[in-house]
């Protein structure tokens, strides 16, 4: 078993575009205190940036978990649903179900899913009507 | 080069008071913010028309060393407030993407 060395949990509302990254900046600050290699900080601020946005604008709210171990970091981003219908199609690159209210704000190039893939050295999605849950590792080299 | 050296030859207007010697190693155009996310390099300069207070948090994040915010596009009042508390220089052109790209081309970017 790995050691936990922290584990924070942070609130994210739906539709709360004024605060959206909000959490992501504080995961991001929390792993600049302790001396990870930028580019690892890199991925994981884009990964939580991603995952924290999609329950802002595409579910009913829930919260993120960071969680950091000696040799990896862990986010996992749990929502209260509505769910996707088709997590296949969600995670290829350009499918998009932003509003136009999203959209107009920059949301909505359908790459959030499959950048979070990209960065993490092993993620895993599962959704059904009552939550998407997503978990996120990136390891620490 | 640095980003006060860039605003200064190009004329560039303050959104905000903003003291910065951030070093510009490149530049990236973009209004889509994933695509910012993953594709924009630390250090960059990005050129938007983007306004909403969700560009200060792109940009720390991914570290971008300032916005420019093109076309003259109004620029909301607390994305300028988190700009300034998070220490972000945000600047103001009416040129187009493909205007500012050229001139920042010539300095050599
Ligand atoms: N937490 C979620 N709850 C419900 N649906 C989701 C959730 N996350 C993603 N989706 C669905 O999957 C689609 C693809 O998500 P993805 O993050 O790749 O793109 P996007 O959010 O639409 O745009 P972008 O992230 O590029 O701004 C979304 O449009 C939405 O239909
Ligand atoms: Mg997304």
């Amino acid at each position: 078993m790995r050691e936990l060395i922290k584990r924070y949990v942070f609130q994210v509302q739906a539709n709360d575009f004024d605060n959206a990254g909000a959490a992501s900046s504080t995961i991001k600050r929390n792993l600049k205190t302790i001396a990870i290699n930028p580019s690892i900080v890199r991925k994981v601020a884009v990964a939580s940036y991603e995952a924290e946005i999609n329950i802002i604008i595409h579910s009913n709210g829930g919260e993120m978990v960071l969680e950091i171990y000696e040799d990896m970091i862990s986010i996992k981003a749990n929502d209260k649903g509505p769910g996707i219908q088709d997590v296949d199609l969600a995670m290829s690159e350009g499918f998009s179900t932003a509003s136009n209210a999203a959209r107009e704000l920059g949301f909505g190039a359908g790459m959030g899913l499959p950048n979070i893939k990209k960065y993490s050295d092993n993620f895993k999605i599962t959704s059904n009507e009552k939550g998407t849950r997503l978990t996120i590792d990136i390891m620490i080299e | 080069m640095k980003i006060s050296e860039i605003r200064e030859t190009l004329k560039l207007t303050d959104a905000i008071a903003c003291k910065s010697d951030n070093e510009v190693q490149g530049v990236y155009i973009g209004d889509l913010l994933s695509l910012v996310m993953a594709k924009a390099k630390p250090a960059d300069l990005w050129l938007t028309i983007q306004t909403h207070i969700n560009i200060i948090a792109v940009a720390d994040l991914i570290e971008i060393s300032g916005i420019v915010i093109l076309e003259d596009m109004a620029i909301d009042e607390d994305t300028l407030q988190k700009a300034v508390e998070i220490g972000i220089p945000i600047f103001r052109t009416k040129l187009s993407a493909y205007e500012m790209a050229c001139q920042l081309h010539d300095l050599g970017l």
